[in-house]
C-alpha cells in the first residue's frame, strides 16, 4: 500500500497541474493587486507546463518539452511588459487595484 | 494619321482643361481664342484623317483606335476606343468645322459677360462629347457623348441662370431628354442580353448575318427610337427645343440646330442593319413619325413672332424631315440633309444672333424691319440661308430636300404630300421671318422711344469675328449641295462615300417610277418653294391679304401647355406619392435596420465594464462552458 502510494504516477503531477491552475484562477479572480494577479498567471502558466511535460514524458514525445521553453519565453516577454506598465502606472497613482483602472469601458 | 484619331476629342477636351484652370486668368477674350483653337485644331485632324481614309479602298475604311479598356466585368467587355470610318468621319468634319465657326463667333457674341471663360469651357466639354458621340466605337462610349451632350445643353440652356425662364428651360430639356435616355439604356441592355456584346461593329455584323431575331432587333431600333425622339426633338418629346432657346445664341446654334440634335439621326443611321433585321413597320413608324413632327412644328413656326422660335420650330420640322429620311430607306439623303442643315440653320441661327446683338437684345421680329440697311452683311447671308432652307436651287437645302422626297415618294406618296405641304410651309415662314426682320418699315425707331433711358437703340452690324462665320457658312450654304447631285453617279460623291456604312439597307429605288422621273420631282418642288414665298410675300411684303395667325398656332397647338398641366397636376402628385414611398418605406427601412443595430450595441456594449476581473471571470466561466459542452455532449448525443 505504503509502496504504491510513495511511487507517484502521471495523474499525480496532472492532478498537482490542476489544483495549481485552480489556484492561479481563484488568485486572478479574487485578489486585486495588480502584482498578485500577475503572480497568479505565473501560477496558471507554470501549471500547464507541468502538465506539458508529464504528458510528454508519458506519450514519449519531445514536442511537449519544446512546447514549455515557447511558453516560458513568452511569459518572460509578457512579465516584462507587464510589469513595465504597473511601474508606470505606480508612478502616476499613489495605491493602485485592478478595480481602480476601469477607464476603458463600453 | 487615322492611328490619331483620338486626338479629335481630346484636344477640344484639352481646351476644356486649360479653360477649367487658366479660364479667368486668360479673361476675355483670351479664353474664347484658346477653346477656338482647340476646336480648329480637332477640326485639322479630322481633315488629315478624311484625307488619308480618301485614299484608301472602300472595303478598308474603318479603323479603330482603342484608348484603354474601360469595362471588364465577366462577359462585359467593353474599350474606351473609337471608330473611324465614312460615317463617323462625315459626322466629325462637319461637327468640328461648324463648332470652329461658331466658337470663333462667340468670342464677338459673349464679349463682355462676366462668365466668360465659362461659356468657353462649355463649349469645348460639348465638342468633346459630340465627338465622343460620333466617334464612339461602341454604344456605350456614344451613350458616353450622349450623356455628355445632354448634360452640356442643360449648362448652357441655363447659361443666364439668374433668369428664371432659363433656368426653367434648362430643367424642362434636361428631364425631357431623359425620357429617350432611358430609352438608348434599355437598348443597350437588350443587345448585351440578347447578343453579349455592344460594338456596333458585332451588332451589325450580327443583324446582318440574321442572328439577331426580329423582334430583338424591333425592340432595340424601336428602344433606339425613343432615345432618338428625344434628343433630336420628335413627336412627342420635341417640347425642349423651342424653350432652349433661353440659351445663348451660339448655343442655339452649335447645339440645339447644328449638332445635338442630329445624334438621334445619327445613331439611326449607324443602326441601320438593325432597323433593317426588324418588322417592316418599324421603319414606317418611324417615317411616319418624322413626317407629323415636320408638319406639325411647320405650322407653328408660321405663327411664331420670336426670331428664334422660328428658327426653332423650323429645326424641329426638318429633323422630322431627316426622320422621315431614315424611315424611307433614305439614310445617305438623311445624312445629306443633316449636313446641308447644319450648314444653313447655324448660318440663320448666327444671322439672328447678330440681329439680336445689333438690336441690343430685342427678339421680337415685330420690333425690327428694313435691317438690311444698317446691317448689311448679316442681311445678305441670313438671305442666302432662307433661300437654302426655303428650297430655292442651286442652294444646298434645295438639293438634300428633293434627294429625301424622291425616296418618300418611291416608299409612300402620302409621307411625300405632308413631305410636300411642309416645304410649301417651309418657305412660306421663313420669307415671313425675313421680310418682318431684313424689310418692311424700321419699326425700332418707336421701341427706342419707349425705352429711352436705354440711350442710343441703333442697330449696328456686328464685329468681323461674327460677321467672318456668317460668310464662310453661307458660302457653305450656296455650294454645299455638290457633294450629291441628282445627275448621276459621277455627282453622287456622299453616296458612294457612306457606301460602306448604309450600302445594306438603303432603298433600291433606281427601278421606281420616281427615280425614272426624278427631274420633275424637282420641277415639282422648285415650284412648292417658289408658291411659299410667293404667297409669303403677297401677305406680308405687300399686304394684299390679312395674315392669318390663329392663336392655336402661335401656342404650339397648346400641346406644351396640356403637357405643362399634366405633369404640373396629376404628374406632380404622383411623383410626390413616389417620393413619399421613396423617404417613408424604402428609408425606413434601410434606417430602420440602421437602429435596430445601434439599440442593441447599445445595450451590448454595457458588458465592456473595464474591470479586468469581470473579463477574467467570464473567460473562465466561457472555458467552463466549453469544457462543460466537450464532457457533456457524448452523453447528451
Amino acid at each position: 500500500m505504503i509502496g504504491f502510494a510513495l511511487a507517484p504516477t502521471a495523474s499525480w503531477y496532472l492532478v498537482l497541474s490542476a489544483v495549481l491552475f485552480g489556484i492561479g484562477t481563484f488568485g486572478v479572480l479574487i485578489r486585486r493587486n495588480p502584482l498578485v494577479m500577475f503572480m497568479c498567471i505565473e501560477l496558471m502558466l507554470n501549471a500547464v507546463n507541468l502538465s506539458f511535460v508529464t504528458l510528454a514524458r508519458q506519450l514519449n514525445d519531445i514536442n511537449g518539452q519544446t512546447i514549455v521553453f515557447f511558453v516560458m519565453v513568452v511569459a518572460a516577454a509578457e512579465v516584462v511588459v507587464g510589469l513595465g506598465i504597473i511601474v508606470a502606472i505606480m508612478r502616476n497613482r499613489s495605491s493602485v487595484t485592478a478595480d481602480d483602472l476601469a477607464e476603458l469601458k463600453g | 494619321m487615322l492611328d490619331l484619331i483620338w486626338l479629335i476629342p481630346v484636344l477640344p477636351l484639352a481646351g476644356a482643361g486649360i479653360n477649367l484652370i487658366l479660364g479667368r486668368k486668360l479673361g476675355d477674350p483670351r479664353a474664347g481664342w484658346v477653346a477656338t483653337l482647340a476646336t480648329a485644331s480637332s477640326f485639322l485632324v479630322t481633315v488629315l484623317a478624311y484625307f488619308e481614309m480618301l485614299g484608301l479602298p472602300a472595303e478598308e475604311r474603318s479603323h479603330v483606335v482603342k484608348m484603354f479598356s474601360w469595362i471588364r466585368v465577366g462577359s462585359l467587355q467593353v474599350d474606351l476606343a473609337v471608330l473611324a470610318d465614312p460615317l463617323s468621319i462625315v459626322m466629325a468634319l462637319f461637327v468640328t468645322g461648324i463648332s470652329t465657326l461658331i466658337h470663333l463667333y462667340a468670342i464677338g457674341y459673349m464679349h463682355g459677360d462676366a462668365k466668360f471663360s465659362k461659356f468657353f469651357l462649355y463649349l469645348n466639354l460639348f465638342v468633346f462629347s459630340m465627338l465622343m458621340l460620333v466617334l464612339g466605337e461602341n454604344l456605350l462610349v456614344t451613350f458616353l457623348g450622349w450623356e455628355g451632350v445632354g448634360a452640356c445643353s442643360y449648362f448652357l440652356i441655363s447659361f443666364w441662370q439668374t433668369r428664371n425662364s432659363a433656368a426653367v428651360a434648362g430643367k424642362k430639356a434636361f428631364v425631357t431628354n431623359r425620357i429617350g435616355d432611358f430609352g438608348v439604356m434599355a437598348a443597350m441592355f437588350l443587345a448585351f442580353n440578347s447578343l453579349g456584346t455592344l460594338s456596333y461593329h458585332a451588332i451589325n455584323e450580327s443583324a446582318h448575318s440574321g442572328e439577331l431575331a426580329a423582334v430583338t432587333a424591333t425592340a432595340i431600333g424601336l428602344l433606339l427610337f425613343v432615345g432618338a425622339c428625344g434628343k433630336s426633338a420628335q413627336l412627342p418629346l420635341y417640347l425642349w427645343l423651342p424653350d432652349a432657346m433661353e440659351g445663348p445664341t451660339p448655343v442655339s446654334a452649335l447645339i440645339h440646330a447644328a449638332t445635338m440634335v442630329t445624334s438621334g439621326v445619327f445613331l439611326m443611321t449607324r443602326m441601320n442593319p438593325v432597323l433593317h433585321a426588324s418588322y417592316d413597320w418599324v421603319p414606317t413608324v418611324i417615317a411616319v413619325v418624322g413626317a407629323a413632327t415636320a408638319l406639325y412644328a411647320a405650322t407653328i413656326a408660321v405663327a411664331q413672332n420670336d426670331i428664334k422660335k422660328v428658327l426653332a420650330y423650323s429645326t424641329v420640322s426638318q429633323l422630322g424631315y431627316m426622320f422621315l429620311a431614315v424611315g424611307s430607306g433614305a439614310y445617305v439623303a438623311a445624312i445629306f440633309h443633316m449636313v446641308t442643315h447644319a450648314f444653313f440653320k447655324a448660318l440663320l441661327f448666327l444671322g439672328s444672333g447678330s440681329v439680336i446683338h445689333g438690336m441690343h437684345h430685342e427678339q421680337d421680329m415685330r420690333r425690327m424691319g428694313a435691317l438690311r440697311k444698317v446691317m448689311p452683311v448679316t442681311a445678305f447671308t441670313f438671305i442666302i440661308g432662307w433661300l437654302a432652307i426655303a428650297g430655292v436651287p442651286p442652294f444646298a437645302g434645295f438639293w438634300s430636300k428633293d434627294e429625301i422626297l424622291l425616296y418618300v415618294y418611291a416608299n409612300n406618296r402620302g409621307l411625300y404630300v405632308v413631305g410636300l405641304i411642309t416645304g410649301l410651309l417651309t418657305a412660306f415662314y421663313m420669307t415671313r421671318q425675313v421680310i418682318m426682320v431684313f424689310y418692311g418699315k424700321a419699326k425700332w425707331n418707336d421701341h427706342s422711344a419707349e425705352h429711352g433711358s436705354h440711350g442710343d437703340l441703333t442697330p449696328h452690324e456686328s464685329s468681323w469675328v461674327m460677321l467672318t462665320p456668317l460668310v464662310v457658312l453661307s458660302g457653305l450654304s450656296i455650294v454645299g449641295g455638290a457633294m450629291q447631285l441628282p445627275f448621276g453617279k459621277d455627282f453622287n460623291f456622299l453616296e458612294r462615300w457612306l457606301a460602306p456604312v448604309v450600302e445594306e439597307s438603303e432603298a433600291h429605288i433606281h427601278e421606281t417610277w420616281a427615280y425614272q422621273n426624278k427631274y420633275l420631282l424637282l420641277a415639282v418642288a422648285i415650284v412648292v418653294a417658289i408658291v411659299g414665298i410667293a404667297a409669303s410675300i403677297v401677305v406680308y411684303a405687300k399686304s394684299w391679304v390679312k395674315p392669318i395667325e390663329p392663336k392655336v398656332l402661335e401656342q404650339a397647338w397648346y400641346y406644351d401647355n396640356a403637357a405643362s398641366r399634366l405633369i404640373a397636376g396629376p404628374g406632380a402628385k404622383t411623383f410626390n406619392l413616389i417620393a413619399w414611398i421613396d423617404a417613408t418605406i424604402v428609408d425606413g427601412i434601410v434606417n430602420g435596420v440602421g437602429k435596430l443595430i445601434r439599440n442593441i450595441a447599445t445595450s451590448l456594449r454595457r458588458v465592456q465594464s473595464g474591470f479586468v476581473r469581470a473579463y477574467a471571470l467570464l473567460i473562465s466561466l466561457g472555458a467552463v462552458v466549453i469544457l462543460a459542452w466537450f464532457f457533456l455532449r457524448g452523453a447528451l448525443l
